[in-house]
């Protein structure tokens, strides 16, 4: 049997490729996603501790 | 600290990824009897074996999680096979395509290699529902490790049995009769095979890191007295890192 010619096989081998770069983007689109909200989460908790601090500098200015 | 040399190594993979492609495409010789068909070979097969690899390796992690009690070796275990999972996906996807082209059927089933691997791929397919489905983080671990240890070593022992098989459709890769490749061939297929090897440890630190910062993020919220009146933790797969030994 002869090799397929390369316009039949060229779009065999860009589909597997395609798909597998598309799974790995889809993956690591999802991490990134949840890396801004890692992100998010750690400014708020920034902001947290920096309302804290400033309690703590009232009270004891109050003092 | 998991992220630690993240960056360099993201960089090694890409690199390794461009100088794999560039070989396949420019370099490496067209196959006598498939012809640029064989091109998927480059993707689909070390995607294969670092699926296979990745169970196994889970299958150890999960040793050292019942050995030492330590939950960090859970959670290793658990990207692992999650990864593993999705190169397998992947694997499946691109062996369609290729048997779509070279033998015009998207799956045979009656070759013993294609089935072994869906048997591998849905026996991992329940690891993930059976975490899911034990609330307490202590049993869920232990569980999900016999799991991930019975399972990784049905992985070597399936993979023999379908070696030593008579009748198949599916190529062999290296070794056994005609399975060998002809020079620049084979130096492309280990080159493809250390580009997904780092992809997949790249993408496994990468998990584990975000995770880790996750979990080190509730650890944080619980020290700043966020926990005074917590809400209940969400039932989740994925393996909680909340002890403070753990975090650190």
């Amino acid at each position: 049997m002869a090799p397929l010619p390369l316009h039949t096989a060229g779009p065999y081998v860009a589909a597997a490729y395609i798909a597998f770069f598309v799974i790995v983007l889809v993956y690591v689109a999802i991490m990134a996603a949840k890396l801004v909200r890692s992100e998010q989460a750690l400014s708020e908790l920034t902001e947290q501790v920096k309302r804290g601090r400033q309690g703590r500098a009232g009270e004891e200015d109050g003092r | 600290m998991y992220g630690k040399g993240l960056r360099p190594l993201s960089l090694i993979t890409a690199a390794s990824f461009a100088l794999t492609l560039a070989a396949v495409f420019f370099w490496a010789p067209n196959d006598a009897y498939l012809g640029f068909l064989q091109k998927i070979f480059y993707v689909h097969v070390p995607l294969a074996i670092l699926t296979l690899v990745g169970f196994v390796a889970g299958g150890l992690m999960a040793i050292a999680h019942l050995r030492t009690r330590d939950r960090r070796w859970d959670m290793r275990s658990y990207v692992a096979i999650h990864i593993s999972l999705i190169f397998g996906v992947a694997t499946l996807i691109t062996g369609s395509i290729w048997a779509r082209g070279a033998w015009g059927h998207w799956w045979v089933w009656n070759d013993p290699t294609l089935v072994s691997f869906l048997l591998v791929m849905l026996l991992y397919a329940t690891y993930q529902p059976l975490r899911f489905a034990i609330e307490d983080p202590e049993r869920q671990a232990r569980y999900a490790s016999v799991f991930a240890i019975t399972a990784g070593a049905f992985v070597p022992i399936n993979f023999i049995i379908v070696r030593l098989a008579p009748g198949y459709v599916h190529p062999r890769t290296l070794g056994n009769i005609n399975g060998n490749l002809p020079g620049r061939m084979q130096v492309v297929f280990y080159l493809a095979m250390v580009s997904a090897a780092l992809l997949w440890f790249t993408l496994w630190r990468f998990e584990l890191t975000a995770k880790h910062v996750a979990a080190q993020m509730r650890h944080l919220r619980g020290l700043l007295g966020e926990d005074a009146d917590p809400a209940p933790v969400r039932r989740s797969a994925a393996p909680s890192l909340t002890h403070a030994g753990n975090v650190g």
